[in-house]
């Protein structure tokens, strides 16, 4: 692929007489290639080690019985555990993290998807220029954020005033961590919504404003729809950033393996399950196959989620829309 | 303050996969957390295991021996100015498969070996892995202080960490749910547990799972529906529950006397495990660990000496079986 974005490059434009400058360009050609293949064998490398790593649970006869008839399996009652990889009779269920994923991650995007595409319309659209220009950086300051700092401010904080709020046993569970988690998910939404709605042609508003449209009319009706493919892309990319978030549910969702819809009870995610036990696991033990298959589901998932928004809405979608204006 | 705590225990106790941004950035940690692992296979290829000479002497493993580790290793320093020791945690797991990729030369650990381990070793080394028990634990059930529940049986303990019951009421307190605090199921502290309290039955589903002592004794003192389990050492500022064996039997409190005699049902031996062949620089330092001296920092550091009578010097006994094993 590199090698076509290197050929694609207008070479026979340069007509230069000076050798030395034509192995210049062969040289910096060179280096170039060789840093963007670099990029990508780097992640193909990860891949292919991550799939090593978890290949075990399906293609050793041993591990495979042991864990692909657990894997799915639901608790019989409310107590028992299913993932239990240090037992006597060990069980490698999924379902609490998955679970565990989905609830802090739908609490997530639940707060941060209006917030922060009120607020990108709000900067876009009504603020004036100077406000514009100050709570933008500031916004996405909040991506720089290290997510150690946002899982210690709701351990702190968040849980314990959510704890008088709803009256729940459990200080610390799912809408804690998916609270802190919005956190990280807003900056990127708000970022990619706002840009969104800043490149829809301001001749598509003046025509609006013309029809004697109003300033909030012109928003929601004119320039939302208009920008609707960026505001999904950008909800994308924080949906992928939310469920992969690791610390922050670490510290603040409470960390047990409850098949559970309950969102207040305490809660482990597949990303957290990684954090907690990789570093003490057994090397080459099927609990650390097992660990390796979660980062696998992970990979792919986030690989699904940021072709979505790559390929088809910024491709497709995106393209149809400013076509149409 | 004290979540502050024990939110640095939770940064403390883990490792490359948490720093991430995406879960790119997770399996890119792994690869390098990985990497690292397969460097260690390579070297144990090698045979020769480090700190032959020159090099420092590694000690690596439990979690929960970490601070005596190093206390031990300074004032041993301090005494031996030619002589280098490393200490690191990871977890008795951790150790002990370093032990096996000879890695470290002493591997602490919080629970004794397991059979199919004590086999790798002996695989890579040709003789029997000598065990030295070097202290004592008791293993303490922390509430919030503010709990009126002062004692506990074995039976209950099992049915709270088992899920079986629920609430306080069921052990004569207030009406109310029990937070049940927990381990990483990797702690030596959590597989102790799992067999001496719960008889290897598995833990139940709402058991919050935390990293560290620490941070369950700092997550016990702030939630006053509370109960967890640790280090004796570490139970500052919640109280630690005494232990009846069955509903007839007195209730024990954990203490020096309690847990050195035995009489405390969850206590525990620590070790020092050791592959090659026991002499040198590594039996001078197990020795001096096993003196009155290295002894007395066992105390200082809150758990417990081994009692006299168990005090048999390492050389004599041991390290015979380990030499005539290696012939």
């Amino acid at each position: 692929m590199a090698e076509a974005i290197i050929e694609s490059m207008p070479l026979s434009r340069q007509v230069r007489t000076n050798p030395a400058a034509k192995n210049a360009d062969a040289a910096a050609r060179v280096a170039i290639t060789a840093v963007a293949v670099f990029a990508l064998a780097i992640i193909f490398l990860i891949l292919i080690f991550i799939f090593k790593e978890a290949k075990d649970v399906f293609f050793d006869a041993k591990k495979r019985d042991q864990v692909l008839p657990t894997l799915f399996m639901m608790p019989a009652n409310e107590n028992q555990a299913v993932w239990t990889p240090i037992s006597k009779n060990p069980k490698y269920s999924l379902m609490p993290m998955l679970l565990g994923t989905l609830k802090t991650t739908l609490v997530a995007m639940f707060i941060a998807i209006p917030i922060s595409v009120l607020a990108a319309i709000y900067t876009a659209c009504f603020a004036p220029r100077w406000v514009r220009e100050i709570v933008k950086p500031a916004i996405e300051l909040l991506a720089g954020f290290p997510s150690v700092v946002l899982g210690f401010f709701a351990l702190i904080a968040i849980a314990g005033f959510m704890q008088r709020l709803t009256g729940a046993d459990y200080r610390l569970n799912a809408i804690v961590g998916g609270i802190a988690v919005s956190l990280t998910a807003i900056p990127i939404i708000f970022t990619i919504a706002e840009d969104a709605l800043s490149a829809v042609p301001k001749a598509m508003q003046e025509a609006s404003y013309g029809l004697g449209a109003t300033e909030w009319e012109t928003a929601f009706y004119i320039v939302l729809p208009a920008a609707y493919p960026g505001i999904f892309a950008g909800i994308l990319l924080g949906l992928g950033r939310a469920f992969g978030e690791t610390l922050i549910v670490l510290l603040a969702a409470g960390n047990a393996l409850i098949v559970s819809w309950d969102f207040l009870v305490p809660t482990k995610t597949l990303t957290a399950t990684i954090g907690a036990e990789m570093g003490e696991v057994v090397y080459g033990d099927t609990h650390y196959n097992v660990l390796f298959l979660i980062g696998v589901f992970l990979f792919v998932f986030s690989v699904i989620i940021n072709s979505i928004a790559e390929f088809y809405v910024k491709g497709r979608l995106m393209k149809k829309f400013s076509g149409a204006a | 303050m004290t979540e502050l705590t024990f939110g640095i225990a939770h940064i403390a106790a883990m490792t490359a996969a948490q720093l991430s941004r995406s879960t790119k950035y997770i399996a890119f940690a792994l690869l390098l957390s990985l990497a690292a692992c397969g460097g260690d296979h390579n070297e144990s290829s090698g045979g020769q295991p480090p700190a032959a000479s020159g090099e420092p002497m590694s000690i690596k493993g439990s979690d929960t021996m970490v601070i005596l580790g190093q206390k031990w290793a300074e004032t041993y320093m301090k005494k031996n100015s030619g002589t280098r020791i490393q200490i690191s945690g990871g977890g008795s797991g951790t150790g002990i498969v370093a032990l096996i990729n000879g890695t470290t030369d002493i591997c602490q650990a919080s629970r004794p070996m397991k059979k199919s381990e004590r086999e790798k070793v002996k695989a890579k080394y040709g003789h029997d892995v000598l065990e030295i028990p070097v202290a004592k634990d008791g293993i303490a059930v922390y509430v919030h202080a503010d709990n009126p529940i002062r004692e506990i049986t074995m039976q209950q303990l099992e049915k709270i960490y088992t899920g079986e019951i629920s609430n306080w009421r069921d052990l004569g307190g207030a009406n109310q749910r029990i937070i049940v605090f927990g381990r990483e199921n990797s702690s030596g502290t959590y597989g102790f547990f799992m067999e001496h309290v719960l008889r290897d039955k598995d833990f139940g589903a709402a058991v919050q799972t935390l990293p560290g002592t620490a941070a369950v004794v700092n997550a016990v003192s702030e939630e006053t529906k509370a109960i967890g389990y640790g280090g004796d050492a570490y139970s500052t500022g919640v109280r630690a529950l005494a232990i009846k064996k069955d509903s007839a039997a007195q209730a024990i409190a954990p203490g020096e006397v309690s847990i050195m005699t035995g009489t405390y049902p969850i206590a525990r031996d620590l070790y020092f495990y050791i592959g090659k062949e026991f002499k040198g620089a590594e039996k001078e330092f197990v020795e001096w660990v096993m003196s009155e001296e290295g002894q007395g920092i066992v105390k200082k550091v809150g758990y417990y000496p081994i009692p006299k009578k168990k005090l048999a010097p390492p050389d004599s006994t041991a390290a015979d079986t380990a030499k005539t094993a290696s012939k």
